[in-house]
């Protein structure tokens, strides 16, 4: 069948910084795929190219098997199938929670007022925040605002979500909420690639991890294979390294 | 990264990139033709209509213009001192009204009050009336120690009026920095004096930039509303050379003497703060 994305050979730089090399990778249908690494490896980098937030500098970006990277494509247009949640949150802070939710539903795909505030209410409440809907971002915990994040981005039903780290400004309580969102959507079958460096969640939820370094996938496989038994050496080196953390 | 020395792009790379140079071909040819377009309607509607010859003669005298040039251009450099003088006083008292303000110390209040009716009153009052009022009811006094001098007391009259407007705009721009900015400072140590020197200032300011620059540019233009005191500014010298000639060429060349200063000036500071802008911020495409 084919994947949802398929990346081929892509290679983005910065100046004269690889930040990205020859990666390539192919995420199917219903599955999560993990992405870990030491920060500066690429793993947020290959996120927002997949996003078209970045121009690439060579390869090919594929969303079900259309080059999403072609130059005469409209970048507004596949953004329309894809979710993103930032490290950051970046709610809109002069929006309610529930106008942040809606205003993708009601100003790109043209959905009416009273059916995007039902499709916000229904999201808010499957998640236990109904009673922030009309309160400002700002006066939100980080969970709460990350739940939110995630929810904004679910509110047009994306084709697949990317994740950025999202629990990484987040205390490990507020860590657990935010990861159960993520959790669910795996088991209603949403697509999605996540970065992260939770690797006990990686473990639960991933079909595929990814050991990213130097902006290449130094070994891929199952969450078993490449977090519980790695075989290539650099992936032992940072798992151990991550074990001496506490963070396994 | 040491290894990408041996990479050469790929066909489909190569044919992206063609693709690229051909959209923005095609958007320069786009700009191209509308702009031709655009122009050229305006020039032909301008040069076709029955008065042109007219409005040539009497607007565009190249000749008279070179005469004339002297004159307005000595009335200029009035405009150019007192809008120098002018906004580094303007400057020092918006900033320190914007401040005051702003802060929240109790012993301040009274000061506050007065600052905050300031603002209200000569942001209401139109500047001609303000120029009169200074330039003509000062003097009226007959005191000793203050100066008769129409040029300072106009300058004065600016001065004031545009300090009410600059520090609402220098306040606007500190109120707009997020509190978790103050909080942060605040946590580190640093007094309430501090937070605002070192981090809020630094930040309002950057973003109040081009209103300001806005600011500057009517300054420079409206300190030419002191001739009305009977100092001689560009504006004015160009009007006693058109009305003793009735060709009103001279307010052309007093328009294009503005235009030579404000353009390069705004279009520089732009492109200044555009660059500092985009070494702070990680962002991509978008």
């Amino acid at each position: 069948m084919q994947p949802v994305l398929e990346i081929k050979n892509l290679r983005k730089s910065f100046g004269a910084e690889l930040v990205i090399d020859d990666l390539s990778l192919a995420v199917p249908v219903h599955t999560a795929t993990v992405l870990i690494g030491a920060s500066g490896s690429g793993k947020s980098t290959l996120l927002r190219c997949i996003n078209l937030l970045e121009t690439i500098d060579d390869g090919a970006i594929l969303l079900d098997g259309v080059e999403i990277s072609d130059p005469e494509i409209d970048p507004d247009e596949v953004r329309r199938k894809l979710g993103m949640v930032f490290q950051s949150f970046n709610l809109f802070p002069h929006m309610t929670v529930r106008d942040n939710i809606a205003l993708s539903p009601i100003k790109v795909h043209q959905k009416s007022k009273e059916e995007s505030f039902e499709i916000s209410n229904q999201l808010l409440k499957r998640f236990d925040l109904l009673d922030k809907a009309e309160q400002y971002p700002d006066r939100l915990s980080g969970g709460q605002q990350q739940r939110v994040a995630i929810i904004r981005s679910l509110a047009v039903n994306p084709r697949l979500l990317l994740l950025d780290e999202v629990t990484s400004a987040l205390d490990p309580v507020l860590v657990n909420e935010v990861l159960s969102i993520v959790r669910d959507l795996k088991s209603d079958g949403m697509t999605m690639v996540l970065a992260t460096h939770e690797m006990g969640f990686a473990t639960q939820v991933a079909d595929q991890v990814c050991y990213l370094e130097s902006g290449t996938i130094i070994e891929r496989g199952t969450p078993n294979e490449v977090i519980g038994n790695p075989s290539n050496p650099k992936t032992k080196d940072f798992i151990k390294r991550v074990h001496q953390a506490g963070r396994l | 990264m040491a290894f990408n020395n041996s990479w050469s792009p790929s066909s489909r790379e190569l044919e992206r990139r063609a693709t690229r140079s051909r959209i923005s071909k095609r958007q320069f040819l786009i700009a191209a033709i509308s702009s031709i377009i655009v122009i050229g309607t305006l020039l032909s509607v301008t040069i076709t209509s029955p008065g042109w010859e007219v409005v040539k003669k009497t607007f565009f005298d190249v000749d008279y213009g070179k005469e004339v040039l002297p004159t307005v251009i000595k009335g200029l450099w009035l405009n150019l001192k007192l809008t120098v003088i002018g906004s580094i006083c303007i400057g020092i008292i918006a900033l320190s009204l914007a401040i005051l303000r702003t802060t929240k110390s109790a012993a301040l209040t009274p000061f506050r009050f007065l600052a905050a009716a300031y603002t209200d009153i000569f942001r209401g009052v139109p500047l001609l009336l303000v120029i009169l009022l200074v330039g003509f009811g000062v003097p009226a006094l007959q005191l000793r120690a203050i100066t008769s001098n129409v040029t300072i007391l106009g300058s004065v009259a600016v001065i004031l009026t545009y300090s009410a407007y600059v520090s609402e705009v220098i306040r606007s721009g500190i109120l707009s920095i997020h509190p978790s900015q103050k909080a942060a400072a605040r946590s580190l140590g640093l007094s309430s004096a501090q937070t605002m020197r070192y981090v809020v200032l630094p930040q309002a300011l950057r973003r109040v930039i081009p209103p300001l620059l806005n600011d500057f540019v009517s300054l420079l233009k409206d300190t030419g509303l002191v001739s009305i005191l009977g100092v001689i500014d560009a504006i004015r010298a160009a009007q006693i050379n058109s009305s003793r000639t009735f060709n009103y060429t001279p307010y052309v060349v007093a328009a294009i003497l503005f235009l030579l200063i404000t353009i390069p000036l705004t279009r520089y500071t732009d492109k200044a703060i555009r660059g500092s802008y985009s070494r702070q911020s990680a962002e991509g495409t978008i």
